[in-house]
């Protein structure tokens, strides 16, 4: 391929804080079965995390978006941008993402918008964030990818639908944790899922969700960014793919060439389900909490309707310090309470009561 | 009355072709049907589906069809016969060339199932079932299956194992079939272990809606180019039963099978024992079992000793599914009963490559549509 498609920007950018919320009321999948297939069949994860009855994704954007500050060391009034993905926007008209800017304490002179595509809406705004500050438009600017996502009870979605996000302060490479090299997307009208107005729960294609739409965009973002970079997988310390159920990504790995071991550490589906918006930035959050300065991560994310954003990062040499400034995503796993159907349904507003 | 052969087969892979058309796939069975027959002039085009109307909103095949293949102005029209549709658009096109009426008709099959999913599906393909009698009250194919089977398990006191010889022989002889959706063997074991889907069916027992198309030409002596590659339809016989299974005096009677199989083997002359190859609808296993008793095959409560797989196998007495069946294909409804002539055309050519039945001459394929309220049977011999 001649033509060059990466997304780099003037200005070398990077991460400069990060930060993960994962609720802590977890459904066992073993519960959905018991209620919806009398205990028969399989199921696509062990768990999945369930947001309480006061949380939101706007709470979960703000505490995610906290623990980012807290390892950037940035002042929330430096930002130029606030830009929360997601699916489950509390208000279908009326911004997530400037309730987001002034809870954590945004001045009023910056963009704030919501995105929506599906579950690549949060990597999406890290684009957008990687094009303000790259043409120094601004310094920093706050992308966040969370939700509260819809499964409709009894359908196999049901199982993975949960609940999480994370936040990233984007900012110069020369202030970052972690500098993100080139971004690529592919994308393409590709009905596989979809929700909607005033629909409560999402429709899917069933298996067309998997070889035309999953595997297709992911598999060609990543190949695309590789050829572009003249990469291997080899050179990558860790990889992290979107992660609807715990298949998905691991074949998708498989067929790219990457290993159990790059990509096991970002692989959180099986124990909190799919976050939509959240999902692969999640799992890179927890690959941020252990790599080493060098080390090299390659993200691709998927969003159905569909398509796929790919970027490759490298770690530097200050993600020591900053990352004992915020919980760990691994401490956020810990933190659980098991719940059953019937509180999940309640939490969820699942039972409808007028 | 004139001799009808098939001069040419063509066929695409069953899958599920979610980036393919109703007329992607049928133009390319016809195409290479008609190629294969050194592009004879079509008189007639048979076009057998089953739920275009409801799964792609589209009726008048006939026109679209023909237009697309690149046969505008020929006549053309849809021969709808549940899950056998294709037989009996083979049936039409039999009657059209045997009756001297015309020399040269294209019989195709064609379904696309994956235009929707899930339960859409579901509903609409419980058509050829008794919609106001099972239907609405919820029985699906598989259901209706699963009934009879449980029926048949209760009053023969057949081990539930006995039901294995059928996707068995079907996905071991797949294996070597390019055009088969699983091309994966299967043992007792794997039979043994997978889920029920609709007690006391499991995933073996019943079949996986798929799309897919195959073609067939059919010609009279006049314009047969190559005697040694065409094949002869011996006879051509549809029967029906009652549409709901309670409408049955005995619901393990598949009537439309024996009649079908009887006037059959009557009008080609022949008698059971010169059955080279047995296409039988193999799945639901059930319907492969009552298909063996009802065609007379075994006796009636004993199929489940006849259904061995090592009788059934490419050597066994009496061969089925020999390049996979219903079963490892994937069941395509509107194309199946083509799919299954031209596999037995492939045998009869001896062009079967590993799953060649030694000295192929005589084979039978049959066709049924939901319960076996239509029973379409083909005889085929070299020419």
């Amino acid at each position: 391929m001649d033509e060059n498609l990466l997304l780099k920007p003037a200005r070398a950018v990077g991460i400069v804080g990060y930060g993960v919320y994962i609720p802590q009321y977890r459904l066992p999948a073993s519960e959905i079965l018991r209620v919806w297939s009398g205990d028969e069949g399989g199921t696509p994860i062990k768990e999945k995390a369930v947001a309480g009855l006061d949380e939101d994704t706007v709470t979960i954007s703000i505490e995610a978006a906290r623990n980012a500050f807290a390892r950037a060391g940035i002042d929330p009034l430096e930002l130029r941008a606030v830009w929360v993905g997601s699916e489950s926007h509390p208000y279908v008209v009326k911004p997530t993402s400037t309730i987001v800017a002034e809870a954590v304490g945004a001045s009023e002179n910056i963009q704030a918008a919501d995105l929506e595509f599906a579950c690549k809406a949060g990597t999406e705004a890290i684009v957008m964030a990687m094009g303000m500050v790259g043409s120094q438009m601004g310094e920093y600017a706050l992308a966040i990818g969370a939700d509260t996502a819809q499964g409709k009870p009894g359908d196999a979605l049901e199982f993975t639908a949960a609940s999480g996000g994370a936040a990233f302060v984007i900012g110069p490479a020369e202030n970052s944790l972690a500098t993100i090299n080139a971004a690529y997307s592919y994308v393409t009208d590709t009905p596989d899922f979809w929700r909607r107005q005033h629909q409560v729960y999402p429709e899917h294609g069933q298996r067309f969700t998997g070889e035309p739409a999953y595997f297709k965009h992911v598999s060609t973002a990543a190949r695309t960014m590789l050829d572009q970079l003249g990469a291997k997988p080899s050179d990558y310390a860790f990889a992290v793919f979107h992660q609807p159920n715990a298949k998905f990504p691991q074949r998708v790995a498989k067929e790219l060439g990457f290993s159990k071991e790059q990509i096991q550490t970002g692989l959180l589906a099986p124990v909190i389900g799919n976050t939509y918006a959240g999902a692969s930035l999640v799992g890179l959050t927890a690959v941020l909490d252990i790599a080493k300065a060098g080390d090299r991560i390659l993200v691709v994310s998927y969003g159905s309707g569909a398509g796929s954003d790919a970027f490759d990062i490298s770690v530097t040499d200050k993600i020591e310090e900053r990352r004992k400034k915020a919980p760990s995503t691994q401490q956020y796993i810990d933190r659980r309470i098991e719940i059953d159907y019937a509180t999940y349904a309640r939490y969820r507003g699942k039972i409808v009561m007028k | 009355m004139q001799k009808v052969y098939i001069a040419g087969v063509g066929q695409v892979p069953v899958g599920e072709h979610w980036d393919k058309s109703l007329t992607n796939l049928s133009t390319a069975a016809v195409r290479s049907a008609l190629k294969e027959a050194g592009n004879p002039q079509p008189d007639i085009v048979y076009i057998g589906n089953f739920l275009a109307s409801s799964l792609s909103h589209q009726a008048n095949l006939g026109a679209l069809v023909c237009d697309e293949a690149g046969l505008r102005g020929v006549e053309g029209t849809t021969v709808e016969a549940g899950e056998a549709s294709g037989a009996a658009a083979l049936h039409m096109g039999y009657l059209a060339v045997r009756s001297g009426l015309v020399d040269c008709v294209v019989v195709v099959g064609v379904e696309k199932m994956t235009d929707m999913v899930g339960t859409e599906v579901q509903s609409a393909a419980v058509e050829s079932g008794d919609t106001d009698f099972e239907g609405m009250q919820g029985l699906t194919y598989s259901g209706i299956a699963g009934l009879l089977m449980q029926r048949y398990l209760d009053q023969y006191r057949a081990p539930r194992d006995s039901f294995a010889g059928f996707p068995i022989t079907a996905h071991n002889n797949g294996v070597n079939n390019p055009f088969a959706m699983y091309q994966k063997a299967l043992d007792l074991e794997g039979y043994k272990k997978a889920p029920v889907v609709c007690e006391p069916l499991s995933l073996y027992d019943v079949p996986t809606y798929a799309d897919g198309a195959a073609a067939v030409i059919l010609v009279s002596q006049k314009l047969l180019k190559d005697k040694n590659k065409a094949v002869m339809i011996s006879a051509s016989e549809i029967a029906t039963d009652t549409l709901a299974v309670h409408d049955r005096a005995d619901p393990l009677a598949f009537e439309a099978v024996r009649i079908s199989t009887e006037n059959a083997l009557q009008k080609a002359g022949l008698t059971r024992d010169c059955l080279d190859l047995f296409e039988c609808w193999d799945t639901p296993s059930i319907y492969g079992m009552l298909s063996l008793e009802a065609g007379g095959f075994a006796e009636r409560g004993q199929g489940w000793r006849t259904a061995a797989p090592e009788n059934m196998a490419l050597t066994g007495r009496l061969p089925i599914a020999t390049l996979g069946g219903i079963k490892a294909h994937g069941l395509v409804p509107g194309a199946a009963g083509i799919y299954q002539v031209v596999d037995a055309v492939t045998q009869l050519r001896g062009k079967a490559g590993k799953n060649q039945i030694k000295s192929a001459q005589v084979a039978m394929t049959q066709a049924i549509s939901g319960a076996a309220a239509s029973a379409i049977t083909h005889i085929l011999r070299t020419a």
